[in-house]
């Protein structure tokens, strides 16, 4: 079954060149994407991660705002008790602001070196690895 | 009243049917296992078709605003085309419906078309059932972008509604089969575009010499002009409307018959006089339309294309 990924711009970030190419290359790899657009709160985000039932939330920000949203995102997902649904990011992230990221349990950061054959298996491995289907975590497992 | 943990229980259940973990049955068992379902509640479903682009989600957004502001609940499942190449898609109604965030009256759910060809995907209908059993009182269905022969919808909805857009056409193409047929209202969205009044005129002229009583109605989705009309002709017809259970069961029965047929036919193909016809057009003994004519009376006369 085909991985499902939410791709998402939050907040006032206007940038959504990347978000299209991403969701985009995501497609061509025959993942299906829900892309919502932009200008989406964590509110937004998060109802329909659990209303798309995806894998995957992936958030793209360039604008630097990265340190608020990511932490409501997480605990707005906590909240309703969502604990299988796997966040990354991308964008514009200083280094150095990644391992705080992920102290908060996103996953994966992918700046602007990632190419999108990075992103592609980058989510591959992560949903083996992190994500909730025992089906898909087995059958990545055989592989 | 329906609760977050009921939008994430539903989620789940339509992922288990739609990617083939669990049939309905079971997917439904789950769901009221839970609790919080109401056994055998019912939904009136709602079916908006049309043309690619032509204001289908935007319009869904407005009808969620309208039916909520009524005090009804309402579920969406919104279907967008799967890769033929990749299987891959980018799902992207929901881009217009998101401002309903955080009302846990509204579930909106994004489907891939997959392999299915009618404008829903394979598993909508299951969707739907369980969208039902969720206590939704209204499930909107958006099929895929369509043109004038994915009309799987009948199967469905209750109640059609066919959008369309200014300047598509003339009025022969209200006179051709498909589309026009399984409408139970018209839209004629977009009418802030030149040519809306022509073609609500065309539909008018095209209702009135058929058999139904169709009422053509013009929306300007983005600004919700026209909406208040359109939700009062849905509110008259909800539940009115039973020639859809005819059509829908007459689609069904014909949908099923091609399916049969075409596996029955896939597996004569098999059969050995099938495969010396096939045979004889490989050595060049006979021609191709000798070859379809003769594997034709195989499988029990002649069936001409027209
Ligand atoms: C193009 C651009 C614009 C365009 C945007 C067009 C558009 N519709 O997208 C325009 C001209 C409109 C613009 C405007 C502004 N911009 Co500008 N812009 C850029 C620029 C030059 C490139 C961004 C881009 O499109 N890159 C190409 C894409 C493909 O790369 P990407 O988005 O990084 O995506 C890749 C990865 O990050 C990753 N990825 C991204 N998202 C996701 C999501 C997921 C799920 C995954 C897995 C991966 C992933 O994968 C992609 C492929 O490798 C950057 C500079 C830079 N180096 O990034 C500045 C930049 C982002 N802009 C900046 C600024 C300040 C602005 C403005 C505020 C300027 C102003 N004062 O008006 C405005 C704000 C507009 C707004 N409303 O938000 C700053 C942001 C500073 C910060 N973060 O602190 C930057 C960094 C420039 C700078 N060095 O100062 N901008
Ligand atoms: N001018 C005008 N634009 C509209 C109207 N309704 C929708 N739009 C715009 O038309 C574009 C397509 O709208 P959608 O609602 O995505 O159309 P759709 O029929 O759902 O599209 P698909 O699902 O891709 O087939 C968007 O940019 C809308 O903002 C309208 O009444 N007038
Ligand atoms: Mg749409």
């Amino acid at each position: 079954m085909p991985i499902k990924v939410l791709v998402t711009k939050p907040g006032l970030d206007g940038h959504d060149r990347g978000a299209k190419i991403v969701a985009r290359a995501l497609r061509d790899a025959g993942m299906e994407v829900v892309y919502t657009g932009l200008h989406q709160t964590p509110e937004m985000i998060v109802t329909a991660a659990i209303q798309e039932d995806v894998d995957v939330v992936g958030v793209s920000i360039l604008s630097g705002a990265h340190m608020t949203i990511f932490p409501k995102i997480m605990d707005l997902l906590k909240a309703r008790e969502v604990d299988d649904i796997v966040v990354i990011g991308g964008g514009v992230i200083q280094d150095a602001d990644i391992p705080k990221l992920k102290a908060l349990g996103v996953r994966e950061i992918f700046n602007a070196e990632a190419t999108t054959q990075d992103l592609i298996d980058g989510i591959e491995r992560i949903v083996a690895e992190y994500g909730r289907d025992r089906t898909r975590r087995a059958a990545a497992h055989a592989r | 009243m329906i609760s977050h943990r009921v939008h994430r229980d539903l989620a789940r259940a339509i992922s288990s049917v739609e990617n083939r973990i669990v049939e309905l049955p079971a997917a439904l068992r789950a769901l009221a296992a839970h609790g919080h379902v109401p056994a055998s509640h019912h939904s009136d479903v709602l079916g908006v078709t049309g043309p690619p682009g032509a204001g289908k989600s935007t319009l869904v957004d407005r009808l969620i605003e309208g039916l909520r502001t009524a005090g009804e609940t309402v579920a969406v499942i919104a279907v967008d085309p799967s890769s033929p190449f990749t299987n891959g898609a980018v799902l992207g109604d929901r881009v217009r419906m998101q401002r309903h965030a955080g009302d846990p009256g509204v579930f909106i759910r994004s489907m891939a078309s997959r392999e299915a060809g009618g404008g829903l995907a394979p598993a909508t209908r299951d969707a739907v059932r369980l969208a039902e059993a969720a206590g939704f009182d209204v499930v909107i269905v958006e099929t895929v972008g369509v043109g004038q022969i994915e009309l799987e919808v009948v199967a469905v909805a209750d109640l059609i509604l066919v959008v369309t857009v200014p300047a598509l056409g003339d009025s022969v193409q209200t006179i051709k089969a498909g589309l026009t047929e399984i409408a139970d209202i018209f839209v004629v969205n977009m009418a802030d575009r030149a040519g809306a009044n022509r073609t609500a005129l065309d539909l008018k002229h095209m209702v009135h010499e058929g058999r139904r009583d169709i009422p053509v109605l013009q929306t300007i989705a983005q600004d919700g002009t026209g909406l208040p009309e359109l939700l009062a002709t849905i509110a008259e017809r909800r539940g009115a409307e039973d020639s859809n259970a005819v059509r829908a069961v007459r689609f069904e029965v014909v949908r099923r018959a091609r399916d049969a047929a075409a596996s029955a036919a896939l597996a004569l193909l098999n059969s050995p006089d099938a495969l010396a016809v096939l045979e004889r057009l490989r050595a060049h003994d006979i021609t191709r339309n000798d070859a379809i004519d003769s594997l034709l009376t195989i499988f029990g006369g002649p069936v001409h294309a027209h």
